[in-house]
């Protein structure tokens, strides 16, 4: 080894101990258009949860006279809906909703998710064939059939659609988990781990988790424009979200009918449904690379 | 402290060996152990105290049994593959016991299953005459018997920078997080890592031999009695191997340590062993002191291995293969002793029953072979079995 080499590798870091989500946050933040979609996102947060202080019109005031105004009209940024009402106003309020029943499936199918994956792929044997045959049961159906047959039993409303698609995403995520944590489990770190005494639980927090949740979360994080989408399809029947609440599916639902008069305001609903979830996608593969410290 | 005492306590001292290997020159001042860093204020988990005194062995195996079945098709019948069969040894404390085997023989199989990590078929396991699960509990177990895996990289969490991993076992064992990391960089110093260093490097940022010296850091964290090396050195090159091997040779000293040491290399396995066992297809076919076995090798399957080791002397290359063909396959393994169908001194007596391990003197040199059992039937049982080296 070199001289110059050996006073590298002696060096002390200049640098504190750093834990590894620190370092996976300053790889990230490196990272151009993750940190762009990260901005969008947050604009689109922000602007959702701080909507009632941006001094916009009423979202519910419709009028009969100032219907599929186009965008740019004086007084409407974004033009008017087909009841009149201001389309800057119902997106940003929109927003509320879209994100709620867009994300919350996904995190609570996310957690769920990967636990009974967890579990399946490190127990192995009979309790990995219980969840794993289970969760092929509810793979059977088409998700949009499921999610509708799920809804309709539980009855319409925020809440049920927000279940329903949690159940529809459980299966997905199980799966993706099981078969991640059944790669991992065989490596040798895990067999050092159980050598040194640890009991399962014990291994799965430490060593299993952050090796298998990587994956997970960047199939979870596709999920959720996959859910805004299944979300306003329900809406649409009228077993989510109902009129007039504004939220992004539901509007271009309504919106359809003005497709030929106005297109390019019947087309923002999708434009911000659409913004959303590649934002989503480009950040979690932004969040992979980061997550994959080897690089 | 004066200085003296200060540089008797913590720098190392290297004893000259008695037994050099003249093939492999092992001394390397390259390695480097800082002792001196270390604050001798940190706390070790307490060992589980010696109950059996020093007559004891340390671990005693017999019978050890380890049956892999073999889904076959649908009207094939289910098979087999007998990985470990029916075998029997034992470690005195403070001695090194190599394993040594082709690839497959289940050397690895059996380090699995010592370390409780596979359940047995048949078989036990006494760990200082006393057997896991009952007088010992297997969380104690763990404590007093530790690995060091074969692939450095593969056994160390990436997710982990390196003292968390080496922390991980204590802290399982209860000890605090601030007691557990002190304990690590201290472990690090030990094996010749720098604390401030590598500390809070991950895995893939070192050397496949400081990989390989934090996953030693990382079995000595729960200072056990007995290490298992399961082909420990045999993925890093030879420079790096022989420090390994050397600091292998000082924590022993400094720890007490007995080790089980598995490897198909000869040459490190004569370095480091005491005593050697040498298994063909899941069965010990010899076991004895490593210069008995060396200088006289009874069973035609050592005696190929030792003819199949390259010589550095030109003039003694290997030209006639020693043995030839590929082991029999483990699921329909033969009858009888299981070398005969590669053996060139097999006759049909070998081909009809097992010919049990034999004590063949007084140190405990032991051989499964008919040639060494007088009176087998064997026409060369009775025999000297010194000389009658295979060409």
């Amino acid at each position: 080894m070199s001289a110059i080499a050996e006073i590298a590798l002696q060096a002390p870091r200049t640098s504190k101990p750093r834990g590894y989500w620190t370092t996976v946050g300053r790889r990230l933040i490196r990272d151009k258009i993750s940190m762009a979609c990260a901005l969008i996102l947050i604009a689109i947060f922000l602007s959702a949860i701080c909507a009632p202080l941006l001094g916009l019109s009423d979202p519910y005031q419709g009028s009969m006279i100032r219907r599929l105004r186009h965008i740019g009209t004086p007084g409407y940024p974004l033009g008017t809906d087909e009841l009149g009402r201001d389309m800057l106003a119902r997106l940003i309020y929109g927003g509320r909703l879209s994100l709620i029943v867009g994300i919350l499936p996904v995190i609570l199918a996310f957690v769920i998710g990967t636990s009974l994956g967890l579990v399946a792929g490190y127990v192995g044997g009979k309790v990995n064939t219980a969840i794993m045959r289970t969760i092929d049961v509810f793979y059977a159906f088409p998700s949009v059939l499921l999610a509708i047959a799920i809804s309709g039993a539980l009855g319409g409303g925020i809440v049920n659609s927000i279940v329903s698609l949690t159940i529809v995403f459980v299966p997905q995520i199980t799966r993706v988990s099981e078969s991640v944590t059944t790669g991992v489990r065989n490596m040798d770190f895990v067999e050092a781990a159980r050598a040194s005494g640890a009991g399962p639980f014990t291994i799965m927090r430490a060593h299993m988790l952050g090796n298998v949740l990587g994956p997970i979360f960047v199939y979870a994080t596709g999920l959720i424009s996959v859910s805004m989408i299944l979300a306003a399809g329900l809406s649409f029947l009228g077993l989510g979200t109902k009129p007039p609440e504004p939220e992004w599916g539901l509007m271009l639902n309504t919106l359809r009918t003005a497709i030929y008069i106005n297109p390019w305001v019947a087309a923002l609903p999708g434009a911000m449904i659409f913004a959303v979830s590649i934002c989503f996608n480009l950040l979690s593969d932004g969040m992979r690379s980061a997550m994959d410290i080897r690089n | 402290m004066t200085l003296e005492r200060f540089r008797a306590k913590w720098i190392p001292v290297r004893v000259k060996k008695t037994r050099q290997n003249k093939n492999l020159e092992l001394r390397s001042d390259s390695i480097r152990t800082d002792y001196a860093l270390v604050a001798p204020s940190v706390e070790l988990l307490k060992p589980i105290e010696d109950r059996g005194g020093a007559a004891q062995p340390l671990l005693q195996v017999s019978g050890l049994t380890k049956h892999f079945p073999v889904r076959g098709g649908l009207f094939s019948p289910r098979q087999t593959v007998r990985a470990v069969d029916d075998v029997s040894f034992s470690i005195a404390k403070g001695e090194t016991l190599g394993i040594v085997g082709e690839s497959g023989c289940g050397k690895s199989t059996t380090a699995r299953l010592l370390m409780h990590l596979m359940t047995r078929d048949s078989g036990e396991i006494l760990y200082d005459g006393m057997q896991a699960g009952g007088a010992l509990s297997l969380r104690e177990l763990r404590r007093c018997m530790q690995m060091v895996f074969q692939d450095s990289y593969a056994s160390l969490n990436p997710r982990l920078t390196i003292e968390e991993s080496i922390a991980f076992g204590p802290k399982v064992h209860g000890m605090a997080e601030a007691a557990a990391r002190a304990l690590a960089r201290e472990l690090l110093g030990k094996v010749g890592l720098r604390p401030e260093v590598f500390a809070n490097r991950y895995p893939h940022e070192i050397s496949g031999g400081q990989r390989q010296r934090v996953n030693i850091a990382r079995a000595l964290a729960l200072s056990p009695r007995l290490v298992i090396l399961d082909e420990a050195v045999s993925a890093l090159d030879k420079s790096v191997e022989a420090q390994v091997l050397n600091l292998l040779a000082d924590l022993k000293r400094e720890f007490e340590l007995t080790y089980l040491f598995i490897s198909h290399d000869l040459n490190v396995v004569r370095y480091i062993s005491d005593r050697v066992l040498v298994m063909y297809l899941g069965e010990v076919v010899e076991l004895g002191p490593v210069d008995r076995v060396w200088d006289s090798p009874a069973h035609p399957y050592t005696r190929a291995l030792l003819a199949a080791m390259p010589s550095s002397d030109p003039d003694r290359r290997t030209e006639i293969p020693p043995i030839s063909g590929d082991p029999p396959n483990p699921i329909d393994p033969p009858a009888g002793c299981r070398f005969h169908t590669r053996c060139p001194f097999a006759e049909p007596l070998c081909a009809e029953a097992t010919p049990q391990l034999t004590a063949l003197d007084k140190l405990g040199h032991q051989a499964a072979c008919y040639m060494v059992i007088p009176g087998s039937g064997h026409s060369h049982a009775g025999a000297p079995h010194q000389g009658g080296k295979i060409k």
